[in-house]
């Protein structure tokens, strides 16, 4: 499983855990905050109610109006940190009650009842500071302000300590969400991912031709149907291309074997030329030139076929080279020595340029492109050898008017004829066809191209120590 | 002019060939298939035998290692162009030469009379090298005083190479001087008749006294 920072699995994995951590923090954060809300007031209210509570139990026994000794006494029953004023006489317990705020004397003066506040202070040590007015109850019951307020001053430090362990142990809950929102998510990927790697993979396998390639539809939801989808176009791709090359083998067996058929009457019609050659000369002038034209019919009949059986054996795969040592310079001038093309040829050709190739077939080339440059071309049609360590080039050119734009594509086409009054040529329009495939097959190439000087410019280039060199 | 055996099933082209090696002034007997062929060969003893490759019956392979057993008399192979595996098999069968099909008799008949033409060059007495005995007039053959029976071409082929010691022929010189091909000559007609005559005159064919291979070059007749 390889990691990808955009792939599929990292956006759903990121997405996971972003919502699972903001939804447990958003859980803890409030169901702290409630808690700790109800911690404050609960312990607030205590802490109100003893202050409330003390100064009432003492409250009954002040005789009014009271001296020092007194307020002393309602100190000492409030608990420490405790201030209790009466007019200018003040009785202090505590570092801490210089903390009582003017602003709770007055609250505590106006309203003439129990008072609280809440302050931090710069040591972020929270307080809570509760003011009283003492009422004296006249023995009639009535009930009047006595002038003595009691401030007392309360440490909060333990509930805030208390909430924020509740927070942290919020966080904690939410934390462990954490692995198994990962988990969650990893696994939640994998069922998405793998349909849709699965599908990946196949369609790579359909690019790189195999065209059996399917996946397994799991599920019945979109990606199923996807992948139902996708094979079921992979099945028509097979069924097509199927088709397709059965009907190219078809075509070339059908050429192969009526070449084949063709051979044997051939051989009959080819044994029999000389015969009937030898006997035209004795015939009257209808019959010798009937019988001449038969002879030459069945000559370029049988090239024909053979060239045509060639082309099968390209196109089945069954052609293979014989290579050997060839002196290029000296093959190319037996081939032209051969149909006597020496004298209307200029050869410029190095001996002692050595290729691993096929005799054969490096006849068959040169003979093809020097014929056509005899038939087609025009005068002086020039054959250089040239060779580096690698390569050996045969450049055939002549001084024709060269090859059009619009024929230069289709040069090497099967039956391909340049021009329509040239139909009737001594070749099978196959030569050319033919001579790139053997190039091929040598692992070189044959291009054409038209020279500077204006005439067509074909040119045979072959690997010098054969085609895995 | 020599008596010549063809063996051909497709019984058109077996008359027009006979009809065309007559013009050519030669004797021909013809069989449609390989055994009455091998019945023939034995009735009328040929100097030459043209054996089709794609035979009904018995086919043309095993039919060149029949003749081959009894006799050696030349065999030229017709075979399909392009078609390596009938020529590989019918040169190890013992065949001497092969024609491509369709075949024009002048090709057809400068091949037999090359095959035939046996004496090369003059005969120039008896050649005598180590235990091997070259009579060049009587045309035979001796190894260790046995008598040992060569084909024409491997016979040629060793009067070829044997006539000048030491010098190293190339394939294509040997195609042109024994089997007198053009320059497009299958020079694996050479490599097959030199290991068949390597079998017959060689003490051990494996490492070769006689005929001795040049690497990227050719052969050589020894010892020197």
């Amino acid at each position: 499983m390889t990691w990808r920072p955009r792939g599929l699995r990292a956006r759903l994995l990121v997405a996971f855990v972003l919502v699972t951590v903001l939804g447990a923090a958003a859980a803890a954060w409030s169901s702290a905050g409630s808690a700790s809300r109800a911690l404050v007031d609960s312990t607030q209210r205590r802490l109100t109610e003893t202050v409330a509570d003390q100064v009432a139990a003492v409250a009954p026994q002040l005789t009014y109006p009271p001296d020092q000794a007194a307020l002393d006494r309602l100190r000492a029953a409030a608990g420490p940190n405790t201030l209790v004023t009466y007019r200018d006489l003040r009785s202090v317990d505590g570092a801490d009650t210089g903390l009582v705020t003017e602003e709770l004397r007055g609250a505590v003066r106006d309203r003439g009842r129990l008072v609280t506040q809440r302050i931090v202070t710069e040591d972020d040590t929270p307080w809570l500071l509760v003011g009283t007015p003492v009422v004296a109850t006249s023995p009639d019951g009535a009930r009047t302000p006595s002038g003595i307020e009691v401030y007392a001053v309360r440490d909060l430090s333990e509930v805030e300590e208390r909430i924020d362990g509740l927070t942290e142990s919020a966080i904690g809950t939410a934390a462990l969400a954490l692995p198994l929102a990962v988990l969650l998510a990893l696994l939640a990927a994998r069922g998405v991912l793998r349909p849709v790697r699965d599908l990946r993979d196949t369609a790579r396998r359909l690019t790189a031709g195999d065209l059996g390639a399917r996946s397994e539809p799991q599920g019945a939801d979109e990606l199923a149907e996807l992948t139902v989808t996708v094979n079921e176009m992979a099945a028509s791709l097979q069924a097509s291309m199927a088709t397709m090359s059965r009907m190219q083998a078809d075509a070339r067996r059908f050429a192969a074997d009526v070449s084949h058929e063709l051979r044997t009457p051939l051989a009959t019609l080819t044994a029999v030329m000389e015969v009937l050659e030898t006997a035209a000369d004795g015939m009257d002038a209808d019959a010798n030139e009937s019988a001449r034209l038969a002879i030459t019919e069945t000559r370029r009949l049988v090239r024909l076929v053979e060239d045509l059986m060639e082309v099968s054996r390209f196109d089945a795969g069954t052609a293979r080279p014989r290579v050997e040592d060839v002196d290029v310079a000296a093959a190319v001038r037996d081939c032209l020595r051969a149909r006597g093309w020496l004298d209307r040829v200029e050869l410029a050709a190095p001996a002692g340029i050595v290729a691993l190739a096929d005799r054969r077939r490096l006849d068959v080339i040169v003979a093809n492109l020097v014929g056509n440059a005899l038939r087609h071309g025009g005068p002086p049609v020039r054959v250089r050898v040239l060779a580096d360590r690698e390569q050996v080039w045969v450049e055939v050119t002549d001084g024709g008017p060269g090859l059009p734009e619009e024929v230069l594509p289709h040069v090497f086409d099967r039956f391909y004829k340049a021009d329509a009054a040239r139909t009737r040529t001594p070749g099978s329009g196959l030569g050319l066809a033919i001579a790139l495939e053997n190039a091929r097959l040598h692992g070189g190439d044959l291009t054409a191209g038209n020279a500077e000087g204006g005439g067509a410019r074909f040119v045979l280039r072959l690997p010098r120590h054969g085609e895995d060199a | 002019m020599a008596a010549i055996l063809l063996i051909e099933d497709d019984p058109l082209v077996r008359r027009g060939l006979q009809l065309a090696l007559r013009g050519h002034g030669h004797d021909v007997r013809t069989a449609d298939t390989g055994e009455d062929g091998l019945r023939e060969l034995r009735a009328s003893g040929p100097d030459l035998v043209v054996l089709d490759l794609m035979l009904p019956g018995i086919d043309g392979f095993e039919v060149c290692r029949r003749v081959r057993e009894s006799s050696a008399v030349p065999v030229i192979m017709l075979t399909a162009r392009g078609d390596d595996f009938d020529v590989v098999g019918g040169l190890e069968a013992g065949a001497d030469d092969y024609v491509v099909k369709p075949v024009q008799p002048t090709v057809l008949d400068a091949r037999i009379r090359a095959v035939l033409r046996r004496g090369t060059g003059s005969a120039d007495g008896v050649r005598v090298h180590r235990d091997l005995r070259i009579d060049t007039t009587a045309l035979t053959v001796t190894s260790r005083g046995e008598p040992v029976s060569l084909t024409a071409t491997e016979l040629r082929l060793l009067l070829t190479l044997s006539r000048a010691p030491g010098r190293v022929f190339s394939r294509q010189q040997l195609l042109e001087e024994v089997w007198e091909h053009d320059y497009l000559g299958d020079s694996r007609l050479v490599d097959n008749c030199v290991q068949r005559l390597r079998a017959k005159i060689e003490t051990n064919p494996a490492t070769p006294e006689y005929v001795q291979t040049v690497r990227g070059f050719g052969y050589r007749f020894g010892p020197l």
